[in-house]
């Protein structure tokens, strides 16, 4: 479709607001839209009455995460710091000037890695550390347990911080980037520098490839019933079923909101089976993955689409660009 | 025609060398000097750099080989991870140089441009500098195959610590130098003191400045000439000794006239894929048959890049050439297998 054919649209509902830099991140802490942005500020509240939060003061924001309460930032001051809606600071972790690459939280638990070097805080406040074989670049908690994946060159780790004794490597030959369990936690999938994904169905490692992209995939996300998983990547949001017990194997993905522009971030809706997608030019769309219907959100301009989420009642979406644009779409009821 | 410009990507020079030839002497020159350019800056090594630099990036070197069946494609991951982080302080810095470790290949460096595709939107390869110990590099030339294929990749070459060695032995030196490689630019320097426009902003790997590939030595020695004819063996080049190195040489092929695309593309693709681990870094300038537009290419390795460029100016003879650096190459293969792609 192009946008002149769009049946609907949804841009007039979506509150449009300028963040001044580039949105690393999206996220609703504790009800609050929250924009973490590329200048160490992350941008809490509505539209109209936004707090400006300082976490990483003169340094650049790397990479945040969310679970809807806490909004946890690394810096390339070498800084980890959970944020919370009130704009309270917990220093989370200090890696002396090193770049913070990936970061994962689950409630109380954290985990962050800097280069080769993973850390993991746990809810007692206990912090573990453990060496890579090569720098990581995604961490995920396992949805159940205190066990973490990480990704690196050749493979994933997967790695329980409190338990001694060695840690169990995926192989799987190429440089493995951001990381995500499927929320049953049966499978574990990474995406790749080859423009592809990789899985393994971790009850006996089977691997998985899942190819055909024409860039990297680095946005991932997977439908309230577990059963889907979103992927950026291609000129459509590719979309994996992973409901039988092999998950995509053998099987064809579906492809969601096909344009002539790269998908660059996908957040699946928490309670129905629609996802939202950002592209490369700046356009947003809905896409129901039942009839492929679409709803525009956002005309294309003002570049790439870096950051996406939905609130927990799928009543808001938040969205940010590279450029620094940002919106917040609150469905009509 | 298209005339639209991509938006301007950051450059990226890449410093190498071997141990000791003076990398950190000339970064820290390119750093404190009053250039109002602010440079973020990737090193191997933290605490070398004696100047206070708000952008100093630590980086592994992590070599990664690419799973898309091509043998020497080995890129550098930690700058991909690197350059996507230094993208989140766009504006903040106007180039970025990448210091690589004396026993470093260039190649990885090199291709991490060719093949990703976000490094390449953000950022361009502006040239390889090699520094050179004018002292140690003809001892190193046969001991360190790291240092040969430093001095083969280069597109810029710093001669350093010339005060250390008498007129014949740089003179000497220089000749180990181009015989390995005649077209990079080599500069003269103590205490690494080059013009710092000569390092930086040099657009080597940018095709709309691919103007010629004749050897530097003959367009632009302009160095006192030596002129003691007589060492047995060795021939005299403008000035110059030449040497045969045994090991890495450079082949240019060049005939007046046209090539047959039909001929020529198949033939350079073969090439850079059979040859490709000996191909160091090719560059070429072809008149296409019925194409007004002058064709240019260069590769590192199996990568290669080319495209349309200007006109073939009235004046202008048409004529194609090619040049390979590299290791034992086949020089009379390469060069049948090009005139036979003539129109």
């Amino acid at each position: 479709m192009t946008e002149a054919q769009a049946t609907s649209s949804l841009a007039k509902h979506a509150r449009l607001f300028a963040t001044g830099a580039h949105v690393v991140a999206a996220a609703f802490v504790d009800g609050a839209p929250a924009l973490a942005l590329a200048d160490g500020i992350v941008l809490i509240g509505d539209p109209d009455e936004q707090t400006r939060v300082v976490v990483h003061p003169g340094a650049a924001m790397l990479t945040a995460v969310s679970d809807g309460k806490t909004f946890l930032t690394g810096g390339d001051d070498g800084q980890v710091v959970a944020v919370s809606a009130d704009g309270a600071l917990e220093p989370v972790g200090d890696e002396k000037g090193r770049w913070i690459d990936a970061l994962a939280l689950r409630g109380n638990a954290y985990a962050w890695s800097a280069g080769k070097q993973v850390r993991a805080r746990d809810e007692a406040g206990a912090t573990h550390a453990w060496s890579a074989p090569s720098t990581v670049r995604g961490l995920a908690f396992q949805p159940k347990g205190f066990r973490l994946a990480a990704t690196h060159y050749n493979g994933a780790t997967l790695w329980f911080p409190k338990v001694e004794g060695a840690p169990q490597i995926l192989e799987w030959k190429g440089a493995h980037l951001d990381v995500s369990f499927s929320p049953d936690g049966r499978f574990l999938v990474t995406s790749m520098q080859e423009n592809a994904l990789h899985g393994w169905r971790l009850q006996d490692s089977r691997n998985m490839r899942m190819t055909g992209y024409p860039a990297k995939s680095r946005s991932l996300s997977w439908s309230h019933d577990g059963q889907w998983l979103a992927t950026s990547g291609a000129d459509a949001a590719v979309v994996w079923p992973f409901k039988d017990k092999d998950g995509p194997m053998g099987k064809a993905p579906r492809e969601c909101g096909v344009r002539q522009a790269r998908v660059t971030r996908v957040a699946f809706h928490p309670k129905a089976l629609v996802v939202a997608m950002g592209y490369a030019d700046g356009l947003i769309l809905l896409c129901r993955l039942g009839d492929a219907a679409e709803i525009l959100v956002r005309h294309p301009g003002d570049g790439g689409v870096s950051a996406l989420a939905w609130d927990a009642t799928g009543a808001r979406l938040l969205f940010g660009l590279e450029s620094g644009a940002a919106g917040l779409l609150a469905l009509p009821a | 025609m298209t005339m639209s410009r991509e938006p301007e990507k950051i450059p990226v020079t890449v410093l190498t060398g071997y141990l000791g030839a003076g990398k950190t002497t000339l970064l820290n020159r390119i750093l404190s000097e009053a250039h109002g350019k602010r440079y973020a800056v990737v090193v191997n090594e933290f605490g070398e750099i004696g100047i206070d630099n708000e952008l100093v990036i630590g980086a592994d070197e992590e070599v990664f080989e690419m799973n898309n069946g091509c043998i020497c494609c080995t890129v550098r991951g930690d700058l991909i991870r690197i350059i996507e982080g230094l993208m989140k302080r766009k504006g903040r810095f106007d180039a970025i140089i990448v210091e690589t470790t004396g026993l470093a290949d260039p190649a990885p460096v090199a291709q991490t441009f060719f093949v990703d595709e976000d490094v390449k939107e953000a950022a361009r390869l502006d040239a390889v500098v090699t520094v050179a110990d004018a002292k140690w590099l003809a001892q190193r030339l046969r001991d360190a195959p790291e240092a040969k294929n430093q001095i083969a990749f280069a597109d810029v070459i710093i001669l350093n610590k010339t005060d250390l060695v008498s007129p014949a032995e740089l003179r000497e030196v220089e000749a180990r130098i181009r015989a390995i490689n005649p077209y990079a630019t080599l500069h003269r320097a103590k205490k690494c003191d080059v013009d710092i426009a000569e390092v930086l902003g040099r657009r080597a790997f940018d095709l709309d400045r691919i103007l010629d590939i004749e050897p530097d030595f003959l367009v632009a020695e302009d160095h006192d000439h030596d002129h003691d004819h007589g060492h047995d063996g060795e021939h005299h080049h403008h000035g110059l000794k030449h040497y045969h190195d045994e090991d890495m040489q450079s082949v240019a092929v060049r005939f007046e006239g046209d090539v047959d695309p039909a001929k020529f593309m198949p033939w350079i693709n073969r090439l850079t894929q059979e040859q490709g681990l000996n191909i160091l870094r090719c560059k070429g300038i072809v008149a296409m048959k019925d194409d007004p537009k002058r064709f240019v290419f260069q590769g590192v390795h199996m990568m290669l890049d080319g495209d349309s460029q200007r006109e073939w100016k009235p004046d202008e003879k048409r004529e194609s050439k090619v040049v390979f650096i590299g290791r034992g190459l086949a020089e009379e293969d390469i060069r049948n297998g090009f005139l036979a792609c003539a129109a």
